[in-house]
């Protein structure tokens, strides 16, 4: 567990000179190692001047280690590259897939929690961690669709790839709160059931309201600040679990950074009041 | 499921996120799972991420022909080629050719060339970083070297003649947000693209310019590669090009002719 990461931000290129400015303490960024899978030029030159000055998360989007086939050998030793030469604090990917047949869909698609599932993800994550020689969090899905093949509860499934592959987990509250809007069911007893122990990282980010269903169907689109709802269930896990690094994800209408750091001193604060007890 | 289902899932769900609305296909628990409305969400956000992937790597066409009709060819172009790889930067090779062929572009008969060019940006943004060869190492060459030692162009460096039309122009008035479009000279223009320190740049080629940077490409000696581009045109000045070339960072070093002559 990384104590000295407290809260972070996802860093945009637009940011790039803000970010590496900002000295704030705890502060870390994290970037989807996607963007950054180059022969060369500024990307990299960027992210080395961010580097250098403060700890750094990769944060993969496209491993697809829910997928019916290894992850592809090529990305994996991309990523593998990355993680060797920027020595990220943390690595993370997501419970679901994207590439299948030759193609990649940029998406997180879903995947149904059966037997055979569970041993493919434990197999992927496994060759993961062996290649990238570290121990990766896997993230927890936004739902939109109600699947009758579920074998296993989410937490159960979460909890048991955990277990056999030894990999951590990323809790996206924002996840929990959109998931349980849309399948029914409670985003509070979901915070309260996960397995503290894993939690290696916690992602909050905002979420938008369908067009055409209306608020029934929440959409996990990172184009808005963090909702109350979602905070109040943050609050709730970190004074269960105890503080984690933490991360403010924003993709689409990006503010400016400085209303991202807002964001992230809030989550700063919660962090440094539930690390009280433990310094008194 | 049953066990190995896991791929016939994939295979079931990926063709759906393709195919119409409200057609039934071959698996009757995706067609369960398509007819839900959160279905949706997917086939959207998958639609999504490649045409903002284009409209990121071709912003010069785009602004040429507005983002409306940008981003309904782009899902034209999508729909019928989705990425091989998740790193979308390199999205839409083929875009060029694509928009060559697509009806509607029929009426701008240049906008495959500056999608080309958008495309060579992107190559040089990503390119793997270099060394710039130092102009003062061609300058000290005597006529017997330069019959031995050839050019090698930077790792960075794309280039391309354009013989229809004022590619360059077209393309660097539409790429800068505030390009000016004024009157255009309408004659064959080339374009150069280098990347030497950080950012890329770009100037205008003429045609015995790209001769000489393919010759050069192709393992020609310097004198070689004069001798092709003099073909191409025969009152081109090489020593104001050659300048011109190591000034914006087109090679990366000094080697020996490899064209096995």
């Amino acid at each position: 567990m990384n104590l000295s990461l407290t809260a972070g931000v996802g860093l945009k290129p637009q940011h790039f000179g803000q970010a590496q400015a900002c000295h704030d303490d705890g502060l870390w960024f994290e970037v989807h190692p996607e963007n950054y899978m180059v022969d060369g030029g500024p990307r990299l030159a960027w992210l080395e001047a961010i580097r250098a000055v403060h700890p750094l998360s990769l944060h993969g989007v496209a491993l697809s280690l829910a997928g019916a086939s290894d992850p592809d050998a090529r990305h994996l030793e991309r990523l593998a590259a990355l993680v060797e030469r920027f020595e990220p604090a943390l690595v993370s990917e997501h419970l679901a897939w994207s590439q299948w047949g030759g193609v990649y869909r940029p998406d997180l698609l879903p995947v149904p929690r059966t037997s055979e599932a569970l041993a493919r993800v434990v197999a992927n994550v496994g060759r993961t961690q062996d290649r990238l020689r570290r121990r990766i969090a896997l993230e927890n899905p936004s739902h939109y669709l109600a699947f009758e093949q579920h074998e296993f509860g989410e937490i159960e499934f979460l909890a048991e790839i955990a277990r056999r592959s030894g990999c951590a987990l990323l809790l996206d509250v924002n996840n929990v709160f959109v998931s349980s809007n849309n399948l029914g069911g409670s985003a509070a007893n979901y915070i309260d059931a996960v397995p503290g122990e894993l939690v290696a990282e916690v992602h909050l980010a905002g979420h938008s309201t369908d067009p055409l269903q209306g608020p029934r169907l929440l959409i996990d689109s990172h184009d808005a600040p963090v909702a109350a709802a979602v905070w109040a269930l943050y609050e709730r896990l970190i004074a269960r679990i105890g503080p984690r690094p933490t991360l403010i994800e924003r993709d689409e209408n990006l503010p400016s950074f400085d209303e991202l750091m807002a964001e992230r001193a809030r989550a700063h604060d919660v962090l440094a009041a539930a690390r009280l007890p433990e310094t008194a | 499921m049953r066990s190995s289902n896991l791929a016939a899932f994939q295979e079931a769900f990926a063709r759906a996120l393709l195919a119409p609305q409200r057609v039934a296909g071959t698996d009757a628990a995706i067609d369960r799972l398509a007819a839900q409305p959160g279905f949706a969400v997917y086939r959207n956000t998958v639609m999504k991420g490649c045409i903002d992937a284009l409209q990121a790597n071709y912003p010069a066409v785009a602004r040429l022909v507005g983002e409306e009709w940008f981003r309904a060819a782009a899902a034209v172009f999508a729909h019928h080629a989705l990425p091989q790889h998740p790193t979308l930067l390199d999205y839409g090779a083929r875009y060029a050719v694509f928009l060559e062929s697509f009806a509607p572009a029929a009426e701008l008969p240049y906008l495959a060339d500056v999608a080309r060019l958008d495309r060579l940006w992107s190559e040089a943004h990503v390119a793997a970083d270099a060394p710039v060869l130092d102009p003062a190492a061609v300058a000290a060459l005597g006529e017997p070297q330069m019959r031995q030692a050839r050019l090698v162009p930077h790792p960075t460096a794309r280039w391309r003649w354009f013989e229809q039309a004022p590619i360059h122009a077209i393309w660097s008035r539409n790429r800068a947000c505030d390009g000016e479009i004024g009157e255009l000279a309408w004659r064959g223009e080339g374009a150069l693209l280098t990347r030497p320190f950080g950012e890329v740049l770009h100037c205008p080629l003429g045609r015995a310019g790209a001769a000489f940077l393919d010759a050069c490409a192709g393992g020609e000696s310097i004198h070689g590669a004069v001798v092709v581009a003099l073909d191409v045109d025969e009152h081109a000045d090489f020593s104001a090009l050659i300048s011109q070339l190591l000034a914006a960072g087109a090679f990366s070093a000094l080697g020996r002719r490899d064209n096995g002559v």
